[in-house]
């Protein structure tokens, strides 16, 4: 059914990922399809890392972590941004293309009066990606 | 999860670079939580500080403006019982300030020219921002565009007019170098002395927009972008300190620095959104005739602010530097109309001569001592130095953030060099339009009437283009130029503001950015109704001296930081 699976993860937040995380790997496992989580960063220094480098190396060693920790096939995919507070969707659509997915798991806050005016990212790839894109409420 | 993946140590960053070790980590200080519907993650606590003491500000100006009017403009010293003309009380804080360091603000100057010029010859320049394998994040075209609009693309609009024209009739004392003046007493013109002060005027002007004020945005910007971009540092104005406070920049002292970088930013752009709406304001009247008052001051804050808001929705790819490469296209087409209308030739060779009188007067002009223009040097040039320096950590930490990827000799080529010479064209086009125009119509010349006779420098842009064909369209294109970059201002500032005030995240949610817009725009218009607009200029210029011995320091951390990074390719 699907072969390969896109998570976005946030590194700084990975804490509040672990509904959405354990969804996309049960999954896998069940597809037999591997997992590819992909970050967004600036090329700022963040909390998480202090240039585009670090970043991408401490992606794979969370997608390692993962794949030692549940068995499933995963990689990492680091992408980077000029302005991830607006770009995020865009560059999260960008990064389907690039991985070659055909699911995307993410997580995504409940619904609240702010998501008239900024829609929510799970809400806005839903609307956009052209493949299948299950939505995790926190 | 993320403390597993946070102890596996720092691998490289892209290439070779020199990562500084320190224990502080972004965002450790950082307040994370909702207020209301919105997600916040603001930095502790210079976020608060800074919105508060922004608000006790403007609460100063409004209770008490003939108090802060009096401090920081000065008052008429024959007013005030005990006060002496020249003394603090008669002049007031700013001129205080560019009468007494004038030598000091001209001299640093001078050292940030040469110290960039330097940059450029040794093999520092071959540094690449962002590590020896990074690339650039922007073209030429968009990072030019955005480098420009967030630098000076307003001031041009201002000053393109009213600087060589001043400087060419003024009647006032305060010719550059004591230049002699091209009117007589009665306004007749005398013709013997019309090419020499024509020459100085485009000189003059050209010093004040050429090498040193990009030499000084080129120091900040390259501090900020050496330690964030190849150091680690967070993007922030106490970054570029480490090398000299060490650990300490992460308390309060750090504290104070990024609080002083808010409101010299905040309310410098306040102020000038302010002012702004003033001008764009006089420019509807002059050519629609509508009336120039409060009410649509406030209107045309209220309208630049929403689109701002829009932008900053928008982000930085499809906000500034759209709006950047848009108002770049307008200005070009403005520059070439006048060229033409004004007769290409002339003004061609006004501008190769501009560059020549520039290379042959700009070690006179930025000279300090044992010279008697005080007019001249004290009231331009030292508060030219003053104001672009006031400006320099919001216009530096811009360019900053869109100027990784390329390496400390393209860098400086590209921020001191050309947009030099694109600003000593442009004083060429515009000035020399209106010094030919207060030339060729003597006493009926708009330029003259609006600059020299009475003068109201707001007008002066308008003037000029008065004097050329099709003005109501050329003059709607100007009005619609002020706005944009007024916007870009806003925008860029705002984009700021937010970095700062979070840490140096660039990642902090939407809201902030909007709130940040908004306080802006609500600051312009409680000063535009209750006065106090110019003493908080003023204030802000005020800021200059300590901010330069900033950058004398930062020049330091510089050398020493681009020392110890691998030059290469």
């Amino acid at each position: 059914m699907f072969k390969r699976i896109m998570v976005p993860v946030d590194l700084a937040h990975a804490e509040r990922l672990e509904k959405a995380l354990g969804v996309a790997e049960d999954l896998a496992q069940h597809y037999g399809a591997s997992v590819v989580y992909v970050g967004v960063a600036a090329a700022t220094p963040s909390s998480v890392a202090h240039s585009p480098a670090e970043f991408a190396a401490k992606l794979t060693t969370f997608a390692e972590a993962r794949a030692a920790q549940t068995g499933v096939t995963a990689e990492a995919h680091a992408m980077t941004s000029h302005d991830p507070s607006t770009d995020l969707d865009p560059t999260l659509l960008k990064a389907v293309g690039e991985t070659g997915a055909d699911l995307v798991v993410m997580a995504s806050h409940i619904p609240n009066i702010t998501d008239y005016v900024w829609p929510s990212n799970g809400g806005t790839i839903a609307g956009h990606a052209k493949v299948s894109v299950m939505v995790v409420r926190a | 999860m993320t403390d597993e993946s946070n102890n596996q140590g720092i691998p490289e960053p892209e290439g070779a670079s020199d990562i500084i070790k320190t224990d502080y980590d972004i965002g450790q200080d950082n307040i994370e939580t909702r207020v209301g519907p919105f997600p916040v993650d603001i930095h502790n606590p210079v976020f608060a500080i800074s919105a508060l003491s922004v608000i006790l500000f403007v609460i100063y100006a409004l209770v008490a403006p003939t108090h802060a009017g009096n401090f920081f403009s000065g008052v008429d010293a024959s007013a005030v019982e005990g006060c002496e003309a020249g003394a603090f009380c008669d002049i007031g804080l700013r001129a205080f300030l560019t009468s007494t360091f004038d030598w000091f603000f001209l001299m640093a100057a001078n050292v940030f020219v040469l110290f960039c010029l330097l940059l450029v010859v040794t093999p520092m320049g071959s540094v690449r921002l962002g590590g020896a394998d990074a690339k650039p994040d922007y073209g030429y075209l968009g990072w030019f565009a955005m480098l420009f609009a967030a630098g000076m693309g307003i001031g041009l609009m201002f000053f393109g007019v009213l600087e060589p024209a001043y400087y060419f009739g003024t009647p006032w004392g305060d010719e550059p170098l004591g230049v002699v003046r091209p009117f007589a007493e009665d306004g007749t013109l005398i013709e013997a002395n019309v090419q020499e002060a024509r020459r100085m005027a485009l000189a003059a002007t050209s010093y004040h927009w050429a090498l040193h004020p990009w030499a000084i945005y080129a120091v900040v910007a390259l501090s900020l972008a050496l330690f964030s971009y190849n150091k680690g540092l967070p993007l922030s104005i106490r970054s570029a300190f480490y090398p000299i406070l060490g650990d300490r920049v992460w308390g309060w002292w750090g504290h104070a620095i990024d609080t002083l970088a808010v409101f010299a930013t905040l309310f410098g752009l306040a102020t000038s959104l302010g002012l702004g709406a003033q001008q764009a304001n006089a420019g509807l009247e002059f050519v629609y005739g509508i009336p120039n008052n409060i009410t649509v001051q406030v209107i045309l804050i209220i309208g630049i602010t929403a689109i701002a808001l829009v932008s900053v929705l928008r982000g930085l790819d499809g906000g500034v530097k759209v709006l950047s490469e848009i108002n770049m296209v307008i200005a070009i087409v403005l520059l070439l109309f006048v060229l033409f209308a004004a007769g290409a030739t002339a003004i061609l060779g006004e501008f190769v001569s501009g560059i020549g009188a520039y290379f042959q007067e700009v070690i006179p002009l930025s000279n300090p001592f044992g010279r008697e223009d005080d007019g001249y040097r004290e009231g331009w040039t030292a508060f030219y130095w003053a104001w672009w320096i006031s400006w320099s950590p919001f216009v530096g930490m811009f360019i900053a953030r869109v100027s990784r990827g390329r390496t400390v000799r393209e860098f400086i080529i590209c921020v001191l060099i050309i947009p030099s010479l694109v600003c000593v064209f442009w004083m060429a086009v515009f000035g020399g339009a209106a010094i030919n125009d207060m030339i060729a119509n003597g006493a009926d010349s708009a330029v003259k009437a609006n600059v020299i006779d009475s003068y109201v420098p707001e007008l002066s842009l308008f003037a000029m283009l008065d004097s050329l064909p099709f003005t109501a369209i050329t003059s709607t294109i100007g009005i619609v130029l002020v706005i944009v970059f007024f916007v870009t201002s806003s925008d860029s500032g705002s984009l700021v503001i937010d970095t700062i005030t979070a840490g140096g995240k660039v990642d902090a949610p939407v809201p902030q950015r909007v709130f940040w817009c908004t306080f802006e725009g609500l600051v312009a218009i409680a000063l535009l109704i209750g006065g106090g607009l110019t003493s908080l200029q003023a204030m802000v210029i005020s800021t200059g001296l300590p901010f330069t011995l900033v950058l004398l320091l930062m020049c330091y951390a510089i050398w020493k930081g681009l020392m110890a990074e691998r030059r290469s390719h």
